[in-house]
């Protein structure tokens, strides 16, 4: 559906974006994800043909973004990042005024995209006079009116309660059903909650690219787990727990009730069984034993340095 | 034989016809919501009322004074009333987009730059005919009080509109330049201002320069008030719009 290969754009000295290539496929929802200036709203704005790459090639569908810009713009429905709005226009004139330009004569799909993004009730308003939720979904409903292929959502929650925060997230589930989805946001749990995908970008490079599910548990390859028994000190556990094949690393929970280990595996095989026939050859209670999900947060931290910019 | 050519004709005419309509669809569009945005803020009613005022002092100044049944009075000013408020009308049409980030839907909604250019040209334009139009009343007025000759007050609208239409597509020129409305103002009053000096200035320039001349609005306004309707200042006015709009284009194409 939207394949870029290796496009660089430079804002003067500074790289913004540098030589990067991906491909999307129909119906994913994919999140773009980096801190601060990583370079996720530029390679947003040249995917919806704002900005020119400097080099490198973006086809979307069947169109190329340099040869057809209106027939590319036509199949996206695109939400700036802070969804910038006409201040000093009512919201019904304003989405009238979108639909004439994209030519969509029938006045009932206004109030059909007021009503599935929630904004019925101030159509009537100023739009400067709505809050930044509203105005959000104003955005959004600009982004839709066309009922697009693709959809470019530049951080779509930010600046939302967490109310808000969940109503955008459940819209973009639903409508993802459908169609194909980017989203910036450097919000972790946004992806893991609404991303099948993500692609992590630092410093105008992409640092990952994998499903949600394998980079919350494989890609740094150690696996992590909780082990909890009873029946023998902690001492005498670890013990046992480093002659295992393929323990990195033993550490003390100090759980009160229970004596409680996180055990750091290299990642060459599951150590999950071994572990099992160490504790119950000992005749020890096994209270608990789970993997740990490796957090997007700490893929995240390790992959851009601490993320500080 | 020549039924059948005339039928071919008329059909050509229904298809450019067609394919004009089909090319301004998005223009128009940009076009009814730049006048609505227009009239939802003061700054219309603003400009109008003091551009009236304006007119209307010029208008009654000289006129009882010369007991003519004529409009000259206004049309001698008008040039230079309109490269103060033409730009003041223009100044926020792209500054205010690029300012407010609102140029990021416009130009990623699937119209090419040109197109956005005139739709934004036509509002200008528009507006200024539609600030020049309660002036009509002075028109009624000396109709009542004499029988003032047609040509010159004909001559006077058209080239108003003509004008109005260069140093809006100026002015548009000049905001596409600045995120700031108030530079956009500035620059666009002076290349309006400069545009109408030029032809007073030649006097003081060698003569091999006098061609200068013809690069002046008020010159060409001038032929066009005294209801002389010369196609050559018709074509300087198109000129200087077409090589406005077209340079826009360019400077929002490079921004990317």
């Amino acid at each position: 559906m939207i394949t870029v290969q290796g496009i660089t754009k430079k804002f003067g000295d500074i790289t913004a974006v540098n030589n990067i290539t991906f491909s999307i496929r129909e119906g994913e929802i994919t999140g773009l994800l980096g801190p601060n200036g990583a370079g996720k709203t530029t390679t947003l704005r040249m995917l919806t043909c704002f900005l020119k790459p400097d080099s490198g090639t973006i086809t979307i569908g069947r169109y190329n973004v340099d040869d057809n810009p209106v027939e590319v713009r036509s199949i996206i429905g695109y939400l700036p990042e802070s969804a910038p709005v006409y201040g000093d226009m009512i919201v019904y004139d304003y989405l009238c005024f979108i639909a004439a330009v994209r030519r969509i004569d029938d006045p009932r799909r206004i109030k059909e995209i007021g009503d599935l993004c929630g904004i019925s009730e101030v159509m009537h308003m100023d739009i400067s006079q709505l809050s930044k939720g509203y105005r959000q979904r104003v955005g959004l409903a600009q982004a839709l009116i066309h009922d697009p292929d693709i959809l470019i959502l530049d951080e779509p929650t930010s600046g939302l309660d967490p109310n808000q925060i969940i109503e955008i997230r459940n819209l973009i589930r639903e409508i993802g059903k459908k169609k194909t989805i980017i989203l910036s946001t450097h919000i972790l749990p946004e992806v893991e909650a609404t991303c099948d995908r993500v692609i992590i970008i630092d410093r105008g490079t992409i640092v990952a690219d994998d499903s949600t599910e394998n980079l919350q548990t494989e890609s740094g390859g150690r696996k992590r787990i909780i082990v909890k028994i009873a029946g023998a000190g902690y001492t005498a556990l670890a013990d046992e727990l480093r002659n295992l094949a393929g323990v990195v690393k033993v550490e003390d929970l100090h759980d009160s009730e229970l004596v409680s280990a996180r055990v750091t595996s290299d990642g060459g095989g599951d150590i999950r069984p071994e572990l099992f026939k160490m504790i119950s050859g000992r005749n020890w209670v096994l209270y608990e034993m789970v993997q740990e999900q490796r957090s997007l947060e700490r893929v995240f931290r390790d992959l851009t340095g601490g993320g500080a910019q | 034989m020549s039924f059948k050519m005339n039928f071919k004709f008329k059909d050509r005419i229904g298809q450019a016809r067609d394919g004009i309509r089909v090319y301004l669809h998005e223009p128009v569009a940009i076009m009814e919501k730049e006048l609505m945005t227009y009239f939802y803020t003061p700054i219309a009613y603003i400009v109008i009322t003091a551009f009236l005022v304006v007119t209307g002092i010029f208008f009654f100044k000289d006129f009882f004074y010369f007991n003519q049944a004529e409009m000259r009075g206004f049309f001698q000013l008008l040039p230079l009333i309109l490269t103060l408020v033409v730009p003041a009308v223009t100044m926020r049409l792209f500054a205010e987009e690029i300012h407010s980030g609102t140029i990021e839907t416009l130009m990623t909604l699937p119209v090419t730059t040109v197109k956005t250019v005139i739709g934004k040209f036509f509002a200008a334009t528009i507006f200024v005919t539609l600030m020049l139009a309660p002036t009509l009343v002075y028109l009624v007025s000396i109709i009542i009080v004499g029988s003032p000759d047609p040509g010159p007050i004909i001559g006077g609208y058209l080239g108003a509109v003509l004008l109005a239409g260069a140093y809006s597509a100026v002015g548009i020129l000049a905001s596409s330049l600045s995120r700031n409305q108030i530079v956009a103002f500035i620059v666009g009053l002076i290349i309006c201002f400069s545009l109408w000096l030029i032809d007073k200035i030649i006097i003081f320039l060698p003569n091999k320069l006098a061609f200068l001349e013809y690069f002046g609005t008020d010159y060409h306004f001038r032929n066009i008030s005294r209801g002389i309707i010369d196609s050559r200042d018709i074509i300087y006015f198109l000129s200087i719009i077409v090589i406005s709009i077209l340079l826009t284009t360019k400077i929002l194409d490079d921004r990317r």
